[in-house]
């Protein structure tokens, strides 16, 4: 019992991180109908950026910070670079730049930092685990947790109460409208681009406390895939409950299934269950039933 | 902002120059000029498919003509985009209604006015002397006045996709308000409203047009010819990308060219309600 409790806290809490990268995600379709199949690089630029602060001796909060800003500027760049002079091509064609992207970023990212695992050093959370009643969680998980919750609510809110946040809305909403009503398209794009790489970079960071930084980081933010796909693409609550999902299973296969079948069953199973979903509940959780679209 | 000052009643307010647009092979506007006087409501005629939501496209910026000027105010507007126009004072509803779905109908008329914020703070001037509360109320005062004038105090916090049909389209007339617009496009406002609905919308229009508060220029595009021939003070007609001729609605009803390419299907349209 002790073993399955563990086991679902630490679950709901690599999910939390999780829902903070499929937030990146599903912003950029909602705004866009683009499939960011760059986010996994974004994950793990992320990553670097916070751990290359860190060991110039930057706090790690401040870090994060720092990464934030970072990701702000690179989503910019990167909309304004790569996808300004799409806006109007096939959906596709914008779907096979994020593919080129991504191999871009790993280059760069292969080429500044190489390829060995990196750890932060001096850990940034204390090796002892808390004590929950008679739950023990490790601190770099629940901090990571509430890290990733707290960002959420901030995106979140400036969803819903800033003029900016209320444009985007608009705009995955209604494109037509809001352009018309005085929305412009390149702002929303660039502001949905920079809030995926600050999610992105931000889960990136968490993620690489928890394992370690090389190449798989990258991975992990493509595990989140099919977070996104069973919250329905397009949902900002379905991304937060899809990648709570994901952690759990994911980490309920470690435990329990593992032994069976030894090696990469935790990575195997979201997938495996993304597909079984789909199949009852083509527009996940809560798609739009136009998704056929794209 | 630059906006060439304020236009007099009977001034020139919009003005389309020779604009010519196609897709691919298809001519949508071959040489289509239009003169818009500040105050008036000018209408827009024509047959299904004749181009008259393209041409509403290509004056609000959706669409970019190949060739032919837009003058807004006396200034070349080709190159702005939608946004931009908005900002200089244009706005629309559409066809096909495009309202956002998910939000109540205080939100979508919010977000009309959202957008005005920000011209105000840009421009600044308007708002010297007055403490930012002050603006928030009045900004507040605006949304109340579209609710009132519009009729739909008790709906105004209901999610816009449960509503009818026809409510539907006057929360995007509410929102197109927000804005306050000088200039206001309306893409077939009165399409699929019954009887009692379509004389609302008229009033409503007239309204906008006529009171002292609004006093908003409207382009109209429509196929009630009752009503068409009632509100405008002009009337253009459009036939598959041509213009065909552009005069007082009296004058338009007596054209033999108008009524053999258009008028004579008004039967079709009086049987539809
Ligand atoms: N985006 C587009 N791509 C290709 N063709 C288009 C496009 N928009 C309009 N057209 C074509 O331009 C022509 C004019 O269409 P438009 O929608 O302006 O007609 P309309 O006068 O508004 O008709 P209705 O009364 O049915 O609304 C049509 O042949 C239409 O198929
Ligand atoms: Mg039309």
């Amino acid at each position: 019992m002790e073993l399955f409790l563990m086991t679902v806290t630490t679950g709901l809490m690599v999910g939390g991180i999780y829902a903070l990268v499929a937030l990146g995600w599903v912003l950029i379709y909602k705004c866009s109908g683009v499939l960011n199949l760059a986010m996994g690089e974004l994950t793990l630029i992320g990553a670097y950026v916070t751990l290359t602060f860190y060991q110039m001796g930057v706090p790690f909060i401040l870090a994060v910070v720092g990464t934030l800003l970072v990701g702000i500027l690179l989503g910019i760049l990167c909309e304004r670079i790569f996808l300004d002079k799409l806006i109007g091509e096939p959906i596709l064609s914008v779907i096979m730049v994020t593919v080129g992207m991504s191999f871009f970023f790993k280059g760069v990212v292969q080429f500044i930092w190489g390829s060995d695992t990196r750890v932060f050093d001096p850990p940034v959370f204390a090796l002892k685990p808390i004590e929950i009643g008679f739950l023990k969680v490790s601190s770099v998980y629940l901090w990571s947790f509430i890290l990733s919750i707290l960002l959420l609510l901030i995106f979140v809110a400036f969803f819903k109460f800033t003029r900016w946040g209320l444009s985007m809305q608009a705009t995955a909403d209604d494109e037509t409208a809001a352009l018309s009503l005085g929305v412009s398209a390149r702002f929303v794009y660039a502001a949905a681009w920079a809030i995926a790489f600050m999610s992105a970079g931000v889960g990136g960071a968490l993620l690489g406390n928890i394992n370690g930084i090389n190449i798989s980081v990258g991975y992990l933010g493509l595990l989140v895939l099919p977070a996104v796909v069973l919250g329905g693409l397009n949902s900002v609550p379905g991304a937060i409950a899809g990648g709570i999902i994901i952690g759990l299973l994911q980490n309920l296969s470690g435990t329990y299934l593992d032994q069976y079948f030894p090696g990469g069953v935790k990575e195997i199973v979201p997938f495996a269950f993304m597909a079984v979903f789909l199949l009852f509940k083509p527009y996940g959780l809560w798609g739009w039933e136009r998704i056929e679209r794209v | 902002m630059v906006q060439g000052g304020a236009l007099k009643e009977g001034d020139t307010i919009l003005e389309l120059v020779d604009v010519h647009m196609h897709f691919g092979k298809v001519a949508a506007l071959s040489g289509v000029s239009l003169e818009v006087k500040k105050g008036e409501i000018h209408s827009i005629i024509g047959p299904n498919g004749a181009g008259k939501t393209v041409m509403m496209n290509c004056i609000n910026g959706l669409y970019r003509p190949q060739k032919g000027d837009i003058l807004y105010k006396g200034q070349r507007i080709n190159e702005l985009k939608p946004y931009q126009r908005a900002e200089l004072g244009l706005s629309r509803t559409f066809q096909k209604i495009e309202l956002f779905g998910g939000m109540t109908v205080l939100d979508n008329i919010r977000l009309g006015r959202h957008i005005q914020l920000r011209s105000g703070i840009v421009s600044g001037s308007i708002y010297v002397g007055k403490t930012r509360k002050e603006e928030l109320e009045c900004r507040k005062f605006l949304e109340e006045e579209i609710i009132d004038l519009l009729e739909i105090e008790d709906i105004r916090d209901k999610t816009v996709h449960m509503l009818p049909y026809g409510l539907q389209k006057r929360v995007e007339l509410g929102r197109a308000l927000a804005l306050q617009p000088e200039l206001l496009l309306l893409d077939e406002p009165l399409a699929g409203l019954n009887l009692e609905e379509v004389e609302d919308m008229a009033r409503f229009i007239l309204d906008i047009n006529e009171e002292e508060r609004w006093r908003v220029t409207c382009i109209l595009v429509e196929h009630d010819m009752g009503v068409v021939m009632d509100i405008s003070n002009r009337v253009f007609v459009l036939n598959f990308g041509n213009p065909i001729m552009d005069g007082p609605p009296a004058e338009v009803q007596k054209n033999p060219e108008v009524v053999k390419a258009y008028l004579g299907e008004e039967d079709l349209y009086s049987t539809r309600r």
